[in-house]
């Protein structure tokens, strides 16, 4: 059947991880399509926040209002809720920057045009998680409860008899210091090379029954386009939700680091 | 089926990192912290600072506004009950002052009345004494005329004459006097 297929149109090329237009691996410095779209989404964010604060009303107007509730979101419900009242402030800016710096370069995803979501290259989300996050909360709770005292606190919880802890410290290591930074990065790198190449397979894979097959094999395919607005939806949600999800965890993991208790 | 393996076989590993992404992501979105730290938060935390001040200083003036009204209606409340006791004073007094005119008045026409009365009745006696007196010398004068000439005998020894007539008027007063 799908040999038939393949024999009456031209060859029908799976998508695959070749889509995301990786450079060549063997090369370092090499610009690339996610590379340019990151700066932009740089840019779109700080011009976006220094536009809506520039003339700040007590009474906002549209777009001031647009601002306030995504710096209520990263302030109020991220930040505060997860680090506790007393601590939070200066992790306001962190929270907010990881939010929405997130959030416009998966939203790149499905923007037309330009249809990248750049966190698919999984360099940028281990830039975020691994050389900022990571350092961020082991550094503040270092700080505030020494070196000693933040290992013991981290690795050793109390309250537990100390057999448990042969068991328990090694998982505390493990996840502390290796699991949480690579496993912030990988979810959100996952869900938009996921998202991506299941939009891609909808999409090529329609135009392909469309263009190449004939007859009966356009319904499938136009099915199949509209299958791909379906999922356009669901990743927009997606991508909201992934963005959430690296903000309220890095703000949980630094409200953890500087705890008084485990 | 043996193109899609070759395919893959050529696809890069996706979970490789660049080392040109990090830094790139790195640098990228380090420069937009720095923006939001220094810029941004400040802002937002200043308009929510004006914010607190501005919806507390609001709530703040409307109570004290209420308060002001309170009082003012208070002071109103007081100054009328005060108008109020006032009026009926200034009533009662009148009411008073009235009754007193009204008596005075009274006191003083009586007293007028009284005193015609006593006019009329002192002129009335002064009269009668002025006609009595006059009657008696006229009395006298015709008795004596009278007597004269019925007598036909001339009395002008006044002295005699007086007697003579005041014993016969106390004649006529006794003889009055038993009537």
């Amino acid at each position: 059947m799908g040999l038939q297929v393949l024999a009456e149109g031209g060859e029908f090329e799976a998508p695959g991880v070749k889509d995301f237009l990786f450079s060549d691996p063997d090369k370092i410095w090499v610009l690339n399509k996610a590379m340019v779209l990151v700066v932009v989404a740089a840019i779109i964010v700080a011009v976006f926040y220094l536009t809506a604060t520039r003339r700040m009303k007590i009474v906002p107007n549209r777009f001031q209002f647009i601002a306030e509730s995504f710096y209520d979101l990263g302030r109020n419900t991220i930040a505060r809720e997860q680090i506790g009242s007393a601590e939070f402030r200066p992790f306001v800016p962190l929270i907010l920057a990881l939010f929405s710096f997130i959030l416009v370069n998966n939203l790149f995803g499905i923007i037309p045009v330009i249809y990248f979501p750049s966190l698919s290259h999984i360099g940028f989300p281990l830039a975020l998680s691994v050389l900022v996050v990571y350092p961020v909360y082991h550094f503040v709770g270092m700080r505030k409860h020494g070196v000693g005292g933040y290992l013991k606190n981290q690795l050793f919880p109390p309250n537990v008899p100390w057999p448990v802890y042969l068991l328990l410290t090694p998982i505390e290591f493990i996840t502390k210091f290796v699991a949480n930074p690579l496993t912030l990065a990988l979810r959100v790198f996952a869900a938009m090379l996921a998202g991506h190449l299941l939009l891609l397979v909808f999409i090529l894979g329609g135009e392909y029954l469309v263009v190449e097959a004939s007859g009966w094999f356009i319904a499938p395919g136009i099915f199949s386009w509209v299958f791909a607005l379906v999922i356009t939806f669901l990743e927009v949600l997606v991508m909201a939700i992934q963005a959430y999800v690296f903000a309220v965890l890095s703000a949980s993991y630094i409200g953890a680091a500087l705890a008084e208790e485990h | 089926m043996r193109a899609i393996v070759l395919a893959q076989a050529e696809e890069p590993n996706p979970v490789l990192p660049h080392v040109s992404e990090i830094i790139l992501g790195f640098i990228a979105f380090g420069l937009l912290l720095f923006v939001l730290w220094k810029y941004v938060t400040p802002r937002f935390e200043k308009l929510y600072t004006e914010r607190v001040e501005k919806i507390e200083g609001g709530i703040e003036k409307a109570e004290k506004a209420q308060a002001e009204a309170e009082q003012a209606r208070q002071k109103y409340n007081a100054q009328l009950s005060e108008a109020r006791t006032e009026a009926a004073k200034v009533r009662d007094d009148a009411r008073l002052e009235a009754e007193n005119i009204r008596a005075e008045l009274r006191a003083e026409a009586e007293a007028e009345a009284a005193r015609i009365v006593a006019a009329g009745e002192a002129r009335l006696q002064a009269r009668k004494a002025q006609i009595i007196a006059e009657l008696r010398s006229e009395l006298g004068r015709n008795s004596i005329e009278l007597a004269s000439r019925i007598v036909g005998e001339s009395l002008e020894d006044d002295a005699r004459r007086r007697g003579t007539v005041d014993r016969f008027l106390a004649e006529l007063d006794t003889a009055g006097s038993r009537n």
